[in-house]
């Protein structure tokens, strides 16, 4: 069965699902092209945690985490960065074929305690973790998160490479390249775990310009047993893509909750 | 003595009607615009499921302006790039040629070198995609049978492109 935007009743009952989300807050961040030919070409990257996809209208996204991943696993630095009230912006400059990968995220903790009847909230990586002496905390709960947010961006024909698995939370495989996406033609993405396929991930996908529709008209999906999703965005357009998936980490022999996110933006071509 | 020998042995082989050379003709319409580009233009032949069988022609600016390289923009004719364009490395000879003028443009191409050599028998379509700065974008697929019959097919744009004729030369 392959799900379609606008068409199916499925489609529709999980519209209703998510409206108890409709206002969450989601974090992307928006190439000006994904698509580039020629060369020496530059691409201006938004980035922003908003209500709507994908206009600017909450707070600005932090660029601490920010990497960028030549088609040939070289780091590119991002120039013109900038951090305004309500966006952050940046340029990337390809000057290489292929497939480009933007990413932020992070692997981290949060951690809450009682101390003198006051709830404590913390939030830090492995290293800060240790130095703070959360652990020791009393009635210290801590869990782990680890967070993608990405786009692609392809110069020339697109590439793999930059797709190869860290082995960490979850992450995107293309089966469709995603700067190879068609409005009507079907589109399958892989999710992968821990670098393994990763089966029943909650995956949201949901057209830009909501701002002007009364429906989000999202997509509910689930990946099946190889970790994969297909779908057949209808419209060409912008699109915001949104998995979760939950599980449990070890801390020091201790199990702790741990939460997985990825994000990704890509873009449906008209035919 | 040479070019008789190979149409009768192209007529002999095929059946086809007498005649050696194809012709393409791509109408590029004039524009009632404030400010008008001449557009981009890719020529293919592709089979029925779009895999490409061949370029024929790629319209697009040669050379740089203060915008940057022509081949920046060659991702504007969407679907050529997608199936064809991409895994090419511009300028291709015989393919590659400047922008065109609005008018009728002629492409007259062989039978015996060229895209339309070593074409097997069977369902094709030439594809004819525009697109234009600061303008729209079109493609028009004329589905063919090669060989050719007598009969020139030809299939019509709505904006960006005019009448596409695909035919046997006189």
């Amino acid at each position: 069965m392959k799900p379609t935007f606008f068409k199916s009743c499925a489609v529709a009952l999980a519209a209703l699902s998510l409206a108890g989300n409709a206002f969450a807050h989601r974090a992307w961040i928006l190439p000006s092209s994904f698509t580039l030919s020629g060369e020496n070409q530059w691409v201006t990257v938004d980035g922003a945690i908003s209500n709507n996809l994908f206009y600017p209208n909450h707070v600005a996204m932090r660029l601490d985490s920010l990497s960028i991943t030549a088609p040939d696993g070289t780091a590119v630095e991002a120039e013109n960065t900038v951090t305004g009230k309500y966006r952050s912006a940046f340029d990337v400059k390809l000057e290489k074929e292929g497939t480009y990968r933007i990413s932020l995220g992070g692997d981290g903790y949060n951690a809450s305690w009682e101390e003198n009847g006051e709830r404590k909230r913390w939030r830090g990586n492995a290293e800060t973790l240790k130095t703070d002496g959360i652990e020791a905390k009393s009635g210290v709960e801590i869990s782990r998160s680890v967070r993608r947010i990405e786009t692609f961006v392809t110069l020339g024909s697109p590439t793999t490479a930059v797709f190869a698995t860290e082995g960490t939370g979850l992450e995107l495989k293309p089966v469709t390249h995603p700067n190879d996406v068609f409005a009507g033609e079907n589109v399958s993405f892989q999710f992968l775990q821990d670098g393994k396929p990763a089966a029943g991930v909650e995956v949201d996908i949901i057209r830009g310009n909501d701002r002007y529709r009364n429906a989000e008209n999202g997509l509910k999906l689930t990946t099946d047993a190889d970790g994969v999703i297909t779908f057949t965005p209808d419209e060409a357009g912008p699109y915001w893509l949104s998995a979760e998936s939950s599980g449990q980490s070890s801390l020091n022999g201790k199990e702790i909750n741990l939460r997985n996110s990825y994000v990704a933006t890509f873009e449906a071509l008209p035919l | 003595m040479r070019a008789i020998l190979t149409v009768a042995g192209l007529s002999l082989i095929s059946g086809q009607a007498l005649a050696d050379t194809i012709e393409v003709e791509v109408d590029i319409p004039r524009m009632s615009v404030a400010e008008y580009h001449r557009p981009y233009v890719a020529i293919w032949i592709a089979n029925p499921d779009n895999s490409v069988v061949s370029n024929i022609a790629v319209w697009y600016q040669q050379g740089e302006t203060g915008e940057g390289k022509g081949e920046t923009w060659l991702k504007d004719i969407r679907q050529w790039w997608r199936r064809t364009g991409r895994e090419l490395a511009m300028p291709v000879d015989g393919i590659s040629g400047p922008t065109k003028a609005p008018g009728t443009h002629e492409i007259v191409l062989a039978t015996d070198s060229g895209p339309f050599a070593n074409l097997k028998a069977g369902q094709y379509q030439l594809v004819v995609e525009a697109s234009r700065e600061v303008g729209g974008r079109e493609l028009v697929s004329l589905p063919f049978i090669w060989p050719l019959k007598a009969a020139p097919e030809s299939q019509s744009g709505e904006r960006e492109l005019g009448k596409v004729t695909l035919r046997l030369a006189d």
